[in-house]
């Protein structure tokens, strides 16, 4: 099968700052991707490389075995679609607005949008649950419907591969399934490849086929979230305590905060014993 | 099964708008030609353009009195609001407006440079102006491409303490003038769309009219930049390229403008906020509204200004606030929910 991403020998730096050191690694087409480590590991760096919208200076790039820079950003809009971090600003347009903004790249300098381009749009509301909402402002929604809206707009572009930015965080619990649960169905259904950035170990390991663990721009991890999330690179990389175990649910690696207290309470007890 | 399609028909829409204002503007423009200190009014005129009178003189003041002024006054309005329009989109302010990267200040020491040499409004002054305004514009481009990327920050603040320098050396400028200038200065600053011939404005006009074409076919890209430049980006727009050519071409433009014109102030701060509170944020709709709105504003404004008051005429620059800003607040009453 045709690779969707090689990276090859990717570094990066912010001024003097390495943030990325010598990555490394492919993703295959239609795989469910996601990349975690902790705060500052470059995550964020990496996935804005293979957005296309930090140019990779050192290293390679390749997007279905062409190189990145080779697309023009036209060609790359058609093929990668982008979810940011904070996607929806302040913003006085309607969802089916922005949505449609999704279209872009197959339109004119106008983007005069004909009624291909509205059905569309309005399939990618249908997908992310959103019709209801079509006339709402995106000011107006909630985070969660924010975050549904980009998505629908990101599935607008018809892409081969949507990269998405913690596209859970700030949001709460049934908010979150739901965003894997469509990430998920949009991989299936349409064969779409996904890579995520996310800090949330647990849903890493129930969604993501690999995973790509990083610690400070080095690769520390990388394989099914059996192999990665293991508490020894885990407690390595995060430097706290962890505790792994199985989740009830399909047996997936589960991980657990290890909160101080009891730690303290564990070394205590032994101590006593030992006396 | 899926809903049905709604069509949106953008066409349609757009030219709701320009069918819709255009009558207000013409109307305001006809006004405009039809009224002024010497007298001649809608009777006389009629009697003239229906050919039942053939008067020289009634056609001299029109075509070479009014009709350059209406005209430059159209002019003037479209340029500052799209200005603001612009600016208040890449640089996602509010309180944007098109002096805001100091292009005003250049032009205005370059201004009263001319004043001050006695100069003549036109070529001496305008050159002058334009050639101040030019350089400001260079100076903050320099001062900001040092930096990644023209970060919006940086070229606010450096538009911000170009103005202030400016307004020091203006300052300086006033203190040392004797009084015979002192008046043609303080019009200039304020905004005077009087003695500007029929040639010059249609000079300007050549000037603007590729500028207005190129905002129009670049407005969506506005409306993609509002995204923020990195989702613009992956919606295959060159942000970068896009940003910078819409800097140049704006501040061209007002450069231009304000040559001619001096500092007529507020409409472009006010215009393209009354414009998005009607018509919403698409920018293929708010930029042909505010070329019309903008343009029919000033030519009210300016007709205002030359008859109200009973002796002379005031600057226009002084109506264009005392109207506009009452009617904006009206405005954002009725639209809060």
């Amino acid at each position: 099968m045709k690779a969707a991403f090689e990276v090859q020998q990717v570094s990066h730096r912010y001024a003097r700052d390495p943030v990325l050191r010598q990555l490394e690694f492919s993703v295959e087409a239609g795989e469910f991707f996601i990349i975690i480590g902790p705060n500052g590991s470059g995550k964020t760096t990496l996935l804005k490389i293979m957005a296309g919208i930090v140019p990779c200076k050192k290293g390679k790039v390749l997007v279905f075995d062409r190189p990145i820079e080779r697309y023009s950003a036209r060609e790359r809009a058609a093929k990668i679609a982008y979810v940011p971090q904070a996607s929806m600003p302040e913003f006085p347009f309607t969802v089916m607005e922005t949505v449609l903004m999704g279209r872009t790249p197959y339109l004119g300098p106008l983007g005069i949008e004909e009624d291909t381009d509205l059905r569309i749009a309005r399939e990618a509301l249908a997908f992310t649950g959103m019709e209801h909402l079509a006339d709402r402002k995106i000011d107006q929604l909630s985070g969660g419907e924010q975050q549904r809206a980009a998505i629908a707009r990101a599935i607008c572009q018809q892409p081969d591969i949507i990269l998405l930015d913690e596209p859970t965080a700030a949001l709460d619990l049934a908010h979150q399934v739901r965003i894997m649960d469509l990430m998920e169905s949009l991989k299936k259904k349409e064969g779409i490849t996904v890579v995520m950035v996310s800090h949330d170990l647990n849903l890493a390991a129930m969604y993501g086929e690999r995973l790509l663990l990083l610690e400070t721009g080095r690769l520390a991890g990388l394989g099914a979230p059996d192999e990665v999330l293991t508490y020894r690179d885990l407690e390595k990389v995060y430097g706290c305590t962890l505790l792994v175990d199985r989740s009830p649910i399909e047996q997936c690696p589960r991980i657990t905060l290890v909160p101080h207290r009891v730690l303290e309470k564990m070394a205590r007890e032994s101590a006593e014993k030992k006396k | 099964m899926s809903p049905p399609v709604q069509p949106i028909n953008r066409i349609a829409k757009m030219a709701t708008v320009v069918l819709a204002l255009l009558p207000v503007v013409l109307l305001i423009v006809v006004l405009g030609l039809c009224v002024g200190s010497t007298g001649v009014d809608f009777d006389a005129i009629y009697q003239w353009f229906s050919g039942k009178e053939n008067s020289q003189m009634i056609s001299d003041i029109i075509w070479r009195i009014r009709f350059p002024r209406v005209l430059l006054a159209l002019l003037v309005g479209a340029t500052l609001s799209l200005g603001g329009l612009v600016f208040q989109a890449i640089l996602k302010n509010p309180l944007a407006e098109p002096y805001i990267l100091g292009v005003s200040g250049g032009a205005a020491i370059g201004a009263i440079i001319g004043i001050i040499m006695g100069l003549s409004r036109f070529p001496g002054v305008s050159l002058l102006a334009f050639c101040g305004s030019m350089a400001t514009l260079l100076l903050l481009l320099l001062m900001a491409s040092g930096r990644t990327a023209l970060r919006k920050e940086s070229l606010l603040l450096s538009g911000v303490m170009v103005n202030a320098f400016c307004s020091a050396v203006i300052m300086f400028l006033v203190s040392i003038t004797q009084d015979s200038r002192l008046h043609s200065i303080l019009f200039w600053l304020m905004g005077d769309l009087s003695l500007v011939g029929l040639d010059q404005t249609l000079l300007l006009g050549a000037f603007l009219l590729p500028c207005f074409a190129v905002l129009f076919y670049l407005s969506n890209a506005m409306n993609l930049l509002l995204l923020g430049k990195e989702s613009a980006r992956t919606l295959g727009l060159n942000a970068e390229a896009v940003t910078v050519v819409l800097l140049v071409v704006t501040s061209f433009m007002v450069s231009s403008t304000v040559s001619f014109s001096g500092l007529l102030g507020f409409v472009g701060l006010v215009m393209p906020h009354m414009m998005r509170l009607v018509l919403g944020p698409d920018h293929r709709l708010l930029v042909p509204a505010c070329m019309l709105g903008g343009g029919g504003y000033m030519v009210l404004c300016d007709l205002l200004a030359r008859t109200l008051p009973q002796h002379g005429e005031m600057p226009a620059g002084v109506v264009t606030a005392l109207i506009g800003a009452p009617l904006f607040i009206a405005l954002l009453k009725r639209a809060r929910p």
